[in-house]
């Protein structure tokens, strides 16, 4: 079966007895009498960035950033443009290596292991990516989706079958295109290539799934969509999504991080955020006062 | 756009007296009268030179489109001393070179464009790029220099080696030598490498880099994204560049004649001489007694201008619809 | 599973790698090209070269001087006829363009573009040199100016379209006619891209031959005037290659850097300029 043989693989890559750590390393904010605030779960910390500093060229991009990711939980990095957070986003998954001319100093642990020394595309495939505008293959749409696994894996045509159609209806898609899986992808409306995106990232199981602005090219039908997806994958897929609507943020996440000029300026439940932000500049730009 | 509509000469300033503004005003459109008609004129000339071209094409063919109708391609005889006028061996030359041609260059030209596109840093990219594009300026006669003085020793000396290796496709046999659809073959492919390189990167670099971005996050690597998304978003450019390649190689004239070895028949052998159209119509125009000779050779003249409308179409059709700058 | 990623990091590093092969073998070919004519050709070349006419075969010495002003003969006839009709064309198609007639005017100059050089060459010996009855340079000239037409006509609209509009607009809104910011502005302004259009077109038809083989045909003394047969450049340098003579091919090899040599030079620099407008040249 292949989602075991997928699995199996990977569990091997994860040191042993690293797989849980607590909630003591969050801050601890004294709140005010009244104010909600969730309860710190006991999840593990999936990803964890380490001091991590980011440069285009001479450029400073990203100072110092230490936070964590917790497993099966949606956080959401929020900030006004050009504030980082996208750029933090793809060190999450290395694509910042793409670019010319960058640098990255600091550390990104997944399950405890650092990202650097691991191989690239392996971190790429267990922590997926979703862009901001759609970007489906030349292919149909059944291909886009078996991509991943084409190259990835060594899987006969009914098993890939299986996964294709089992992704799609991850996405909440499968309905839609059943019928007309052979036809280009670009057919599809705005919406549904972003589901296909999505379903296209989740059919090589990955265990982290990173969103890109995903909603930032749709329509409030489309976005609401896409919303509802998240919340039915975090059961199984731990999420960062990056985006610039706060209200979407405050909708869909557990965690939120609050970034400005490159740094990390608060970290922590949703909530307390957008409630009781413990610095000045959050609660400016929660208020909208600025961004 | 009627050059008559300026309302500029119109706005003169009240102080200057009625006559002096009326003249003014003429003269000034007549200017853009004058400057409309004369360049109308010139860009209507272009289709008054092609439309003679044809003419002039089909009306002195006409003794052997009479004679030999349709035959005329299919028929491999060429012997002007009988008068019997055969297409065939030319054709079949012509796209036996142009094929071996296309063999050759199409993964080496796709080949260096992925390179130049995808993997060379900007400056490195360009600077080749530059140089390869030189390659295509350099006449077709030098090249033939060069194909008999330098590539025809040097195909002597592998030519024990290529029989060893594909000798079973039966495609190199018989003696060789030296001058040959082989040789043309090569020359050819030298002359359209640096078009198939030069429009393909092209198209390759204006992929979104999206594309690429989305294979590597699936974990592919630096080949499999570009193998598998890039190529393929940009085939229809690259389907272009081989088009006008193809059109580019059919019409070659100088190279081919130098190397073919000038033979009218048609073989199997890649080793044996061969002739093209456009070869047949350089050696042989100016020895071409009686008007059926010559007109026999201008209607080659005419197939080869069909042959390569058609192709010429095709590929710009191709290389249009995917990069923003059409081909001049 | 590990053997599986192993192989395809191994696939990658070898395809990648033999794409830079690929594009060596196309860069190393121009270099090979040119330093072996420049061994060859220069060794053979001499000021005799320059300044004699050929010799009778069997005989040494001797030159392609007349070659040489027969072909710049040729080219100044083909420029005259070339170059206006062109530039005109695509001022027509740059300023008063977005018609329909336009856009056949576009389709057929490219159609013509696309046309063998060999097919140049049977429509200039239709008609002149059928109708004279006899060789000449004028043929020649028209053979080589009828190629350069479409090429003339697409670069300078390129060139022309690329002067921004506001230029046009500014001349216009301080009175000039349309004509005359054409004439005052936007030709000025596009010099350096019409220039540079004009030497690229030249250095391609300079080298062509085979339009010439039944037009100018070729001659082993001077040809003054238009009317007579004359040597050109190209049009030797294959009739000594293939000849059987080694004198013939050494004046040949002379030939050849000569040609090759300017018409890489004209290249180079007519890019060059571009390059440093921020134009790309085509």
């Amino acid at each position: 079966m292949w989602l075991v043989e997928m699995s199996q693989g990977d569990r091997m890559q994860a040191s042993p007895g690293r797989q849980l750590q607590t909630m003591s390393t969050l801050p601890n904010i004294g709140l005010p009498s009244g104010a909600e605030s969730r309860p710190m779960p006991e999840a593990a910390a999936k990803l964890s960035a380490d001091n991590l500093n980011f440069f285009y060229g001479n450029f400073q991009a990203l100072h110092a950033i230490s936070m964590k990711v917790y497993d099966k939980r949606v956080t959401a990095f929020i900030g006004p443009s050009g504030c980082g957070k996208s750029t933090f986003l793809r060190t999450l998954n290395r694509m910042n290596e793409t670019v010319r001319h960058s640098r990255v100093e600091g550390d990104i642990l997944l399950d405890g292991e650092n990202i650097f020394r691991l191989d690239v595309n392996d971190v790429r495939r267990r922590v997926g990516m979703v862009f901001q505008r759609s970007n489906p293959f030349p292919k149909s749409i059944y291909e886009n989706v078996a991509y991943g696994l084409r190259i990835n894996t060594s899987l006969g045509r009914s098993a890939l079958r299986d996964a294709v159609e089992h992704s799609l209806r991850r996405a909440a898609l499968w309905e839609e295109v059943k019928d007309k899986l052979h036809q280009s992808a670009y057919g599809l409306s705005g919406g549904q290539q972003q589901r296909l995106c999505i379903a296209r990232a989740l059919a090589v199981n990955p265990e982290v799934l990173l969103l890109d602005e995903p909603c930032s090219a749709l329509d409030p039908i489309a976005t609401a969509k896409i919303e509802d997806l998240i919340f039915q994958l975090k059961d199984s897929c731990t999420i960062v999504i990056v985006t610039h609507n706060m209200q979407q943020a405050a909708r869909v996440a557990d965690f939120t991080g609050f970034f400005l000029l490159g740094k990390l300026i608060e970290f922590d439940n949703t909530t307390v955020i957008f409630k009781t932000p413990a610095r000045k500049e959050t609660e400016d730009y929660v208020t909208g006062r600025f961004g | 756009m009627s050059p008559s509509s300026t309302t500029v000469g119109d706005a003169r300033p009240s102080f200057q007296n009625g006559g002096r503004a009326q003249s003014f005003a003429k003269r000034l459109r007549a200017g853009d009268e004058i400057a409309y008609t004369l360049t109308f004129l010139c860009a209507f000339a272009v289709i008054l030179v092609t439309g003679l071209l044809v003419f002039e094409l089909y009306g002195h063919s006409a003794l052997t489109r009479q004679k030999f109708g349709w035959s005329f391609l299919v028929t491999s005889t060429w012997d002007p001393v009988q008068g019997q006028f055969g297409a065939l061996p030319f054709i079949y030359g012509t796209a036996a070179t142009s094929t071996l041609a296309m063999i050759i260059s199409i993964p080496l030209g796709v080949g260096a464009a992925i390179f130049l596109a995808e993997l060379a840093p900007p400056g490195i990219s360009s600077g080749l790029t530059f140089l390869i594009e030189l390659l295509a300026a350099v006449p077709s006669v030098i090249i033939g220099l060069l194909g008999v003085f330098v590539m025809i020793p040097i195909l002597r000396t592998i030519e024990p080696g290529l029989r060893a290796v594909l000798g079973w496709t039966h495609l190199f046999d018989g003696p060789f030598y030296g001058v040959s659809i082989f040789a043309a073959g090569v020359v050819l492919s030298i002359m359209i490498l640096p078009f198939i390189i030069s429009i393909s990167r092209e198209v390759i670099l204006a992929v979104p880099n999206d594309q690429r971005e989305g294979a590597l996050a699936l974990g592919a690597t630096r080949w499999e994204s570009t193998w598998d998304v890039v190529v393929p978003f940009a085939r229809k450019g690259i389907a272009g560049s081989i088009f006008l390649a193809l059109a580019r190689s059919l019409g070659e004239t100088m190279a081919v004649t130098m190397v073919v070895g000038n033979d009218p028949k048609i073989g199997h052998s890649l080793f044996a001489p061969g002739y093209s159209i456009a070869a047949v119509i350089a050696n042989e125009f100016t020895e071409a007694t009686g008007d059926l000779y010559q007109s026999a050779l201008i209607e080659l003249g005419l197939v080869l201008f069909g042959v390569t409308i058609v192709i010429n179409a095709a590929a710009r059709l191709l290389v249009l619809t995917t990069t923003k700058k059409g081909m001049s | 599973m590990t053997w599986n990623k192993a192989r395809r990091k191994i696939v990658n590093a070898v395809m990648l790698s033999l794409t830079g092969v690929c594009t060596l073998v196309a860069a190393g070919t121009l270099v090979f090209i040119l330093g072996y004519l420049f061994v060859n050709g220069a060794k053979s070349l001499n000021w005799d070269f320059f300044t004699k006419l050929p010799v009778p075969v069997g005989e040494s010495g001797g030159g392609m001087a007349n070659a040489i002003v027969g072909s710049a003969k040729v080219l100044l006839l083909a420029t005259v006829i070339g170059v206006p009709i062109g530039f005109m064309g695509g001022v027509y198609l740059a300023e008063f363009g977005g018609t329909i007639f336009s856009a056949v005017v576009r389709y057929v100059t490219d159609l013509l573009n696309g046309v063998p050089s060999i097919v140049m060459g049977i429509f200039a010996y239709t008609i002149i040199v059928a109708q004279q009855k006899h060789f000449s340079t004028m043929a020649g000239g028209v053979a080589l100016g009828v190629m350069m037409i479409p090429i003339a006509i697409r670069s300078s609209e390129e060139f022309l379209r690329a002067v921004p509009l506001s230029l046009r607009e500014g001349a216009m809104a301080l009175g000039a006619s349309k004509s005359k910011a054409i004439w005052t502005v936007v030709v000025p302004a596009a010099k350096a891209g019409l220039i540079t259009g004009i030497m690229l077109n030249l250095a391609r038809v300079a080298g062509e031959t085979a339009p010439l083989i039944f037009t100018s045909f070729g001659n082993s003394f001077w040809s003054p005037g238009w009317d007579k047969a004359t040597a050109a450049l190209p049009v030797m340098i294959y009739t000594y290659a293939i000849g059987p003579y080694d004198s013939w091919h050494q004046q040949a090899w002379a030939a050849g850097f000569v040609l090759l040599t300017l018409v890489l030079a004209v290249n180079i620099i007519a890019r060059m300029i571009l390059a440093k407008r921020g134009h790309v040249a085509r």
